[in-house]
């Protein structure tokens, strides 16, 4: 009798990262940039590992219409903003200011512990995009601020 | 699925004739090699068959000077800690480069906290150590010189005959961390002055589970396991028999066949090298270019403004086993010491990846690994801010001699 099964440990793939953040590396969503974007937010540095660019479609509602993303790093990192973009698709410029780096962890079903700082630059990447938009749109801020305090 | 394993560095399958001959070594002769009754003096027997094909392959003038460890890594412990616990009543200094496997750099730095001191000599922008800058850091507290053969990142072959030449004139100890190149390049310990070198089976199609140091009978050592009289009494502890057993006839195989296997490697080296800088734009080689100063199995490229986990985890996905020195890739989020300390930009040694060939890699292979490498570093520079920069002209190449 053996205790120790070769085959129980022999999957069909090994990846360092589960499935979802592999889907999200292998086959991203809304790579690219956009085209008369309204907003967009670069951040990190290459000499740290990652560069996140982040480009946001917004419209008249103040709805985030479409978005799309940039990343120079590892496969988290292009996971992260992958997943990013999904997250903010569709919400308002208040609900996106929301979204959260642990959002982005708990969306790709969890990171490694030293890969975490990936999911911190996402939630940077879009709140630059968001600032850049409010930059642009002077006349969103005091309603972007009004709701954020009734918040 | 196609796969290639590119990562003999890391490790290499084990020989079928080495399996075979370790076989017996686990259920059938269990022996422990300091017991007095036929099993014992059989795995002993076996021990000593084992150094004499060490001591062979290495020019060490007897079997005795061979002393089995559990890996290279406590080789390298035992190498650089022994000896400063044996000399440190006649000084407290040592020397090594800045390009040392972790295994003698922590070790190293293990002892500075101890109150040792350290020189650490430079290497130029291939990874090569001046001897001359060796002579120089010479005190007379200096009791050990550390060095490796090759550089297990870049492939840089040391001028270790003339840092040994440089010891023996000034009467120090000189360790010869060579894990990376037995099996590969010709060792002979006496040429090369070594008081102590180091091996590891597993890097040349022996088992894991052994590491290998050569002792000369002058060089002076103290011991880090401590327990019984198991080698010599400079390594306590029950010998691994089936790996020993197995590492010899791997370092005897090794041996015979090493030019053939080196003549072929450089023929694929060169292949891989060609085929990457001509079909991939903004790519460097880091360390020497493939000759007789660079390691026969080791390509290290940079490709700019992408990152080297992603390139490796797109290799991984055509099947493709590769390594990188880009600090994703590493669990201390640092970039490889190796490429720190000859210089290289760091967003290019964050574009690192690491190919190392093996006995058994094809035309076919080099061919395909060409092809899936391009295509994946196309497909990151279609995601990546920095291309797009460089692109609309906003940032330039930092590879010397590019376009910018």
């Amino acid at each position: 009798m053996r205790f120790f099964h070769t085959e129980n440990i022999m999957a069909e793939e090994y990846n360092p990262y589960n499935p979802i953040v592999m889907d999200h590396f292998l086959n991203p969503r809304n790579m690219g940039d956009l085209e008369d974007a309204d907003g967009i937010g670069e951040v990190g540095a290459a000499a740290c590992g990652d560069i996140m660019k982040i480009s946001l479609k917004i419209s008249d509602d103040g709805k985030i219409s479409d978005a799309r993303f940039k990343t120079f790093g590892c496969g988290s990192a292009i996971a992260s903003s992958s997943m990013a973009t999904e997250l903010v698709k569709g919400k308002t410029i208040e609900e996106a200011l929301k979204v959260t780096n642990k959002n982005v962890v708990d969306a790709l079903g969890g990171l490694p512990p030293v890969k975490i700082h990936c999911s911190v630059l996402a939630e940077e990447a879009i709140k630059a995009a968001l600032d850049d938009y409010i930059k642009r749109h002077p006349e969103k801020a005091a309603l972007v601020a009004a709701n954020n305090h009734k918040a | 699925m196609i796969k290639v394993y590119l990562d003999h560095q890391s490790s290499t399958p084990v020989l079928p004739q080495v399996y075979e001959a370790m076989l017996p070594w686990f259920s059938e002769y269990y022996g422990n090699a300091s017991a007095l009754h036929e099993q014992g003096l059989r795995a002993r027997a076996a021990l000593n068959q084992s150094r004499k094909q060490f001591s062979e392959a290495i020019h060490s003038p007897d079997p005795e000077s061979i002393l089995f460890t559990s890996c290279g890594t406590e080789a390298n412990n035992l190498a650089v800690k022994g000896t400063a616990y044996a000399l440190q009543h006649k000084g407290k200094h040592i020397i090594l480069s800045t390009a040392e496997h972790p295994s003698v750099e922590n070790s190293v730095a293990f002892l500075e906290r101890q109150g040792f001191t350290a020189t650490r000599v430079s290497v130029n922008s291939e990874g090569f150590i001046n001897p001359e800058d060796i002579r120089a850091a010479i005190t007379p507290e200096t009791i050990l010189i550390a060095t490796h053969y090759a550089n297990h990142d870049i492939g840089t072959i040391q001028p270790v005959a003339q840092i040994g030449e440089i010891a023996r004139e000034h009467k120090i100890q000189f360790f010869v961390d060579a894990a990376f190149s037995a099996g590969w390049l010709p060792i002979n310990v006496q040429e090369m002055n070594a008081s102590l070198l180091s091996l590891s089976p597993h890097r040349f199609y022996g088992p894991k589970g052994v590491g290998v140091l050569y002792k000369n009978r002058k060089a002076r050592l103290s011991s880090i396991i401590h327990g019984g009289i198991q080698e010599n009494n400079f390594r306590s502890g029950t010998e691994n028999i089936p790996a020993i057993v197995g590492g010899g006839l791997a370092m005897e195989l090794a041996e015979n066949e090493r030019e053939t296997r080196v003549s072929r490697l450089r023929v694929l080296q060169e292949k891989l090298w060609k085929g990457l800088s001509e079909q991939i734009s903004y790519i460097c080689l880091n360390g020497p270019v493939p000759g007789e100063n660079r390691h026969p199995a080791n390509l290290n490229v940079s490709t700019e403004f992408i990152e080297g986990e992603g390139q490796l985890l797109l290799c991984n996905a055509a099947g493709i086993a590769v390594a990188s020195g880009s600090s994703c890739v590493s669990k201390n989020l640092k970039s490889s010491l190796t490429l720190t300390v000859i210089g290289l930009d760091i967003t290019l040694a964050q574009g690192n990846i690491i190919f190392t060939l093996g006995k058994d890699n094809t035309f076919e292979e080099i061919d395909y690994v060409v092809s899936s490498f391009a295509k994946i570093v196309e497909r990151l520079r279609q995601m990546s801010p920095m291309w797009e920069a460089f692109q609309k002209g906003n940032i330039s190449s930092v590879i010397p001699g590019n376009p910018k």
